[in-house]
């Protein structure tokens, strides 16, 4: 069963073209990563997905609904959330409104609501509150709500924007490069929490990723995209030897650690 | 595609086009009403048209200090206005030097030049005094920062001015070689006019030049360009900067006796209006683009000089010239709901995700 | 690390000038001018000189402070040299002036201000110690570096209060006049014209004392104290400047009555303009059309001048404030796709459109044209007309509670969460689900909504619209006011009104360089404390955050702002 389909996707920017009749299927419950080298067109993808961009050509289907060109706002009403390759947190609001605002979707007090302080918005509230603090508990950040959120250090932004991400309840999830700039223990924390994320609580996980180890280790599917093509797909233990990939990589010295044999996870 | 659009279309969009269609075809109707009544011959709208010209060519090249700057930085330098009024307003008390001093009778090309020399370069001056001390420290502050900044020191300079020179109006004297008209077959034309026209082209043609042709202006088009790469390149960027400020300064200062050359008065708030139909003249022709400005400023003196007795007359509209200003900035409203890249412009793209 | 010498004196050099150029300027402009014959010490130091030595002292402490002399004597050197360099400016001026004519073109280069800057001394002499006296000044303000803190924060406050006691000198007198015996006392310290020498020394020694004393107390930050205490110290602060702000206007009577009306209806417009710059970003410089339009509003419903209806003002109001939401949305929706730059300036078009159109020929059989509306009705109530400033005040204040009370609820709701992460991200905010089309035309409503309300108590305190009330300036006094006093922040609204639109009132001097100070301070503010005079404080978790945490584990409090 897939839960995201794109069918010949293509985004152009002027006389560039960014995306060349992509064909994806990310699979239920799967964790499916993007690889390429710099400029492949990666994060275009998530964007067209998340509805920031309108593809020129293309569909998306999100199960059967065909999302193509909807708004972002729609789009993530339907169940899919991304994190951003620069961080792209709220600076000036602490972790757990952060976190608030990642549930929008699900509250419903308005103006007035926010006015009148009526039971019903008074109750929405703390169990939003609550809520948050769990989401908090669950991605390690228990006792930070309070923190603004550019004073939290780097490791732990990271982490914060997964939570609002997951605070809309999502049924799918775009991580985009979640582990740049991380050591090697960070990484393999956040391997390990990108796998609880799926066999937890059962979202899908589409993942845009350059270290190799980190792509290895956890991904079922791999998507090769170079200058805008799709140009491989299959296991990790496929990409890693196929040559066309290889090339893309070497000839443009993006990755790192590809080429070597790395352990993939059973 | 038209399905996407019809679901990126909401309710707004609707209002907003429905908004614009009517005011358009009002326009459009107002124009055809005074054509038919054929109140104005042929020679009011030419008078005007030229009037149009010697404006727009004002508004150019104080637009050029704004698209440059936009450019470059990527906002909008709102005590620009101020750069524009400081040259004219400070070189008036040379002027009224030199008619003291019976130069400016004598030998007025050199006084006038003299004039010219002074507003530029104090415009050029608080330019530049104004990008390195409110401009440069808060290069990466969030957007809405220097924004402020810039509106504040647009007041400041403004009053400081008014401290500085007096709150009165200052007048600017006439020279007299330029009084009364000159012939052209049938048609009489300002000479004030002319030479302003004359002027602003040939600035605009220097201006040009130097931002295309030379490695000033190839430096000025990398950094706008992307400023990361242009000091990778070995280009000074924080200099680049400074001299992008100090040729707006330049133009604006030049604009400026222009400006007095046809409304011989000076005074502290001179560059408020001017300055904002500069800046919608910037847009019309594209921000960031320099001939988009060139052109731009031209188009909207002629549009505004010769709008009201062509449309806002036809609508029946009493006293159309007090409504002069709206034109302009009805002009401004629209080009940046429904073209923001202007008429020459490429889409600046909005960096996203 | 110690600094190259070299690279020390060029520092201070370099401070001094800049001081210099500051103090030429303030000369140049007048403003050193014309606050000469406000004496703040009577006989001894007009506002004036204070203005033309202060800079020079405060850049020489700047100088000394950057220079991190290793030696006291460096210290008062580096401060020395910074004074000399700023007189030195002054002297050149002076020079200058006795050369050429510089009145011809700076109106203020005048002869008293060349007396002020040479002490009354002749040339020679005068520039002598002109220069003498920049170092003594610069030497003093290094020197003040190398005092304990207490004492230093014990000098500035006693100067700051003696200068505001002999700059409000006037207002004072009027108040108190009314106090009687307290009246007398107060009295006592004041001569003819700021204070007596002898009350600024008791000032001096009263306050520089107590903030001694006070810098010395360990103080328990606000912040830090249990929600019980916490809950209950608010509490008494509500309650207590309730009853000063009820109180208020008798206590001081008409005159203040009027200025307290001002500052009023700029808050009342500071917390809507607030909630549109300050909670959703959006930079809107035509603000004052919707003031207008509120004003308009009941002018054409009550006014029997234009004929068209007979409205009383209690009917007409909420139409007015209807109308100005209605115009909130209506000039909201072209602009809901614009950033930044291209926002603040269509939306400075809309209000410079609307200023024309209320001035025009055409809109005259309506609008009053250049005239305006007159006649406009005051609001009656249980039989009682309000109309003087007194009555005003109270009308005002209920209308400062209820937007107060609504921003302050919006600020942590669902909605002014949805707002913030706009002015945060928009892009992202989107992408959370939010409507940008809604959320942002919900927060020029709501902008609107206080800004026609104001407008409409304008209008009746007026009894008249004009248009000349609705110029630029208006916007920017409400931009420059939340701006200054804490963008976002409610309790910065109050600040920013009060220091802003208080001051041009009580010190008419400083009414002329308004627009000039507002805009350096703008710049200023910008510069060195982005986030205003009173920072939007987050509020704590205090409900659940006790619960949440497990024993032993540290409750890091929320830093409150410092510095962006």
């Amino acid at each position: 069963m897939a839960v995201l389909v794109s069918k010949k996707v293509t985004k152009r920017f002027g006389g560039l073209e960014a995306l060349a009749k992509i064909d994806l299927e990310v699979k239920e419950q799967a964790i499916h990563s993007i690889i390429g080298p710099n400029g492949a067109g990666k994060t275009t993808f998530f964007n067209c997905v998340t509805g920031f961009y309108t593809s020129e050509e293309g569909e998306i289907f999100l199960g059967d609904r065909n999302i193509t060109g909807l708004s972002p706002d729609r789009v993530t009403r339907l169940g899919i959330s991304r994190t951003y390759q620069n961080i792209r947190l709220f600076k000036n609001m602490t972790a757990v409104e952060n976190i608030l605002v990642g549930m929008h979707p699900h509250l419903k007090s308005g103006l007035f609501g926010g006015i009148l302080h009526d039971p019903r918005t008074m109750r929405e509230e703390s169990e939003a509150v609550a809520e948050a603090m769990r989401l908090l508990q669950f991605v390690g950040l228990k006792g930070k709500g309070d923190l603004m959120a550019k004073n939290l250090p780097y490791g732990q932004q990271r982490r914060l924007e997964i939570a609002r991400a997951l605070a809309s309840k999502p049924t799918m999830l775009l991580l985009d490069e979640p582990t740049a700039g991380m050591n090697p223990s960070e990484t393999q924390e956040m391997v390990y929490f990108i796998r609880q994320l799926r066999d937890e609580l059962g979202i899908t996980i589409l993942l845009i990723e350059h270290q190799m180890r980190v792509v290895m280790s956890i991904s079922e599917l791999v998507s090769v995209l170079d200058f805008g093509q799709k140009i491989a797909e299959g296991t990790p233990a496929e990409i890693q030897k196929n040559s066309r990939v290889i090339e893309a990589y070497l000839g443009r010295g993006a990755a790192s650690g590809l080429g070597e044999n790395i352990p993939v996870a059973a | 595609m038209l399905r996407t659009w019809r679901q990126r279309i909401t309710f707004s969009d609707v209002v907003v086009w429905a908004i614009g269609l009517a005011i358009a075809f009002m326009v459009v109707y107002g124009t055809i009403a005074t054509l038919r009544l054929g109140k104005y011959s042929p020679e009011t709208w030419l008078d005007l048209v030229i009037t149009g010209l010697a404006l727009g060519g004002i508004y150019a090249l104080i637009a050029l200090g704004y698209t440059l700057v936009y450019g470059i930085l990527r906002m909008i330098n709102f005590a620009h206005s101020e750069v524009f009024m400081s040259g004219p307003f400070t070189a008036a008390f040379l002027a009224d030097a030199l008619v003291k001093t019976g130069i400016w009778d004598r030998y007025p090309l050199f006084s006038l030049a003299l004039v010219l020399l002074l507003a530029a370069v104090v415009s050029a001056t608080i330019a530049f005094l104004l990008e390195r001390i409110a401009y440069r420290p808060l290069r990466t502050a969030p957007r809405l920062v220097p924004l402020i900044t810039a509106i504040g020191a647009s007041f400041f300079l403004q009053y400081a001015f008014r401290g500085l020179y007096g709150s009165g109006l200052k007048g600017f004297p006439t020279l007299d070689v330029l009084e009364g008209y000159w012939s052209l077959g049938t048609i009489q034309v300002l000479k004030t006019q002319v030479v302003v026209i004359f002027g602003a082209l040939a600035m605009m043609l220097i201006l040009f030049g130097i931002v295309q042709y030379t490695k000033f202006g190839k430096a000025m088009r990398s950094v706008s360009e992307d400023k990361e790469t242009a000091a990778l390149m070995g280009i000074d960027v924080d200099r680049t900067i400074s001299v992008t400020f100090i040729m707006g300064g330049v133009s604006a200062g030049v604009a400026g006796i222009l400006y007095v050359i046809l409304f011989p008065v000076a005074h502290f708030f001179m560059g408020f209006i001017p300055g904002i139909k500069a800046f919608t003249a910037a847009v019309l022709g594209g921000i960031g683009n320099v001939p988009g400005a060139f052109m731009g400023g031209l188009l909207l003196g002629v549009l505004e000089s010769v709008g009201p007795s062509l449309f806002l007359d036809g609508m029946g509209i009493p006293a159309p010239y007090q409504l002069k200003d709206v034109i302009a900035f009805v002009i401004l409203v629209f080009i940046l709901i429904f073209r923001p890249s202007g008429i020459l412009g490429e889409r600046m793209a909005q960096a996203k995700a | 690390m110690k600094k190259d010498t070299s690279a020390v004196w060029k520092q201070a050099i370099r401070t001094g000038l800049i001081g210099g150029s500051i103090v030429l300027l303030l000369a140049l402009v007048g403003i050193i001018g014309t606050f000469k014959g406000r004496d703040i010490i009577s006989g001894w130091i007009s506002m004036g000189q204070i203005l033309f030595l202060a800079p020079i002292f405060l850049f020489a402490y700047n100088a000394a402070r950057r220079a991190e002399a290793p030696s006291k004597v460096g210290t008062i050197l580096v401060g020395a040299i910074s004074g000399l360099m700023s007189t030195s400016i002054a002297a050149i001026l002076y020079l200058l002036g006795q050369i050429i004519n510089l009145r011809a073109m700076f109106a203020n280069a005048s002869p008293d201000l060349y007396t002020m800057l040479t002490f009354g001394q002749g040339p020679l002499l005068g520039v002598i110690i002109l220069l003498l006296a920049g170092v003594l000044i610069g030497a003093a303000g290094a020197g003040v570096l190398l005092l304990p803190s207490r004492i230093r924060k014990a000098l500035s406050q006693a100067a700051i209060w003696a200068i505001l006691l002999g700059l409000l000198r006037e207002l004072l007198m009027v108040v108190i006049s009314r106090w009687g015996v307290v009246a007398y006392l107060i009295r006592w310290i004041f001569a003819q014209n700021g204070l007596a020498p002898h009350g600024a020394i008791v000032v001096f020694l009263i306050i520089g004392a107590a903030t001694y004393w006070s810098a010395g107390r360990k103080r328990v930050a606000i912040n830090n104290l249990p929600p019980q205490q916490k809950k209950k110290r608010l509490v008494i602060t509500l309650v207590v400047s309730g009853v000063v702000l009820l109180v208020l206007p008798l206590v001081l009577g008409i005159f203040f009555s009027e200025i307290l009306d001002t500052v009023g209806l700029y808050i009342l417009m500071g917390l809507g303009l607030n909630i549109v710059v300050g909670f959703a970003g959006l930079l809107d410089l035509g603000y004052v059309a919707f003031y207008a339009i509120g004003a308009y509003t009941v002018g054409v419903l009550t006014s029997p001048e234009l004929g068209l209806f007979h409205l009383n003002y209690w009917q007409a109001m909420p139409f007015a404030v209807v109308v100005a939401v209605l115009a909130g949305v209506i000039l909201g929706l072209p602009v809901l796709k614009m950033r930044g730059d291209y926002l603040a300036i269509v939306t400075l078009g809309f209000g410079e459109i609307i200023r024309i159109l209320a001035l025009s020929d055409w809109l005259k059989p309506w609008l009053g044209g250049s005239q305006g509306i007159q006649q406009i009705a005051h609001p009656w109530l249980w039989g009682l007309e309000l109309k003087n400033q007194t009555q005003l005040y109270y009308m005002i204040l209920v209308g400062i509670a209820i937007a107060g009370f609504i921003a302050w609820r919006l600020k942590d709701s669902r909605l002014g969460r949805s707002w913030m992460a706009v002015r945060e991200d928009e892009d992202v905010a989107q992408a959370m689900g939010i409507n940008l089309v809604a959320t942002k035309l919900l927060a020029f409503a709501a902008g609107a909504f206080f800004a026609g309300l104001s407008g409409t108590i304008f209008a009746t305190k007026l009894t008249a619209a004009y248009p000349h009330s609705f110029s630029l300036f208006v916007s920017i006094n409400a931009l420059s006011l939340i701006i200054i006093g804490g963008m976002g922040s409610i309790p910065g609204v109050v600040v920013g009104s009060l220091v802003l639109m208080g001051s041009p009132e009580l010190l008419r001097e400083f009414a002329e360089y308004r627009y000039l100070v507002y805009g350096a301070l703008l710049v200023v503010m910008m510069l060195i404390k982005p986030e205003g005079l009173w920072p939007e404080a987050r509020r704590r978790l205090e409900l659940h955050e006790a619960e949440e945490l497990a024993p032993g584990t540290a409750a890091q409090p929320a830093p409150n702002n410092a510095g962006q």
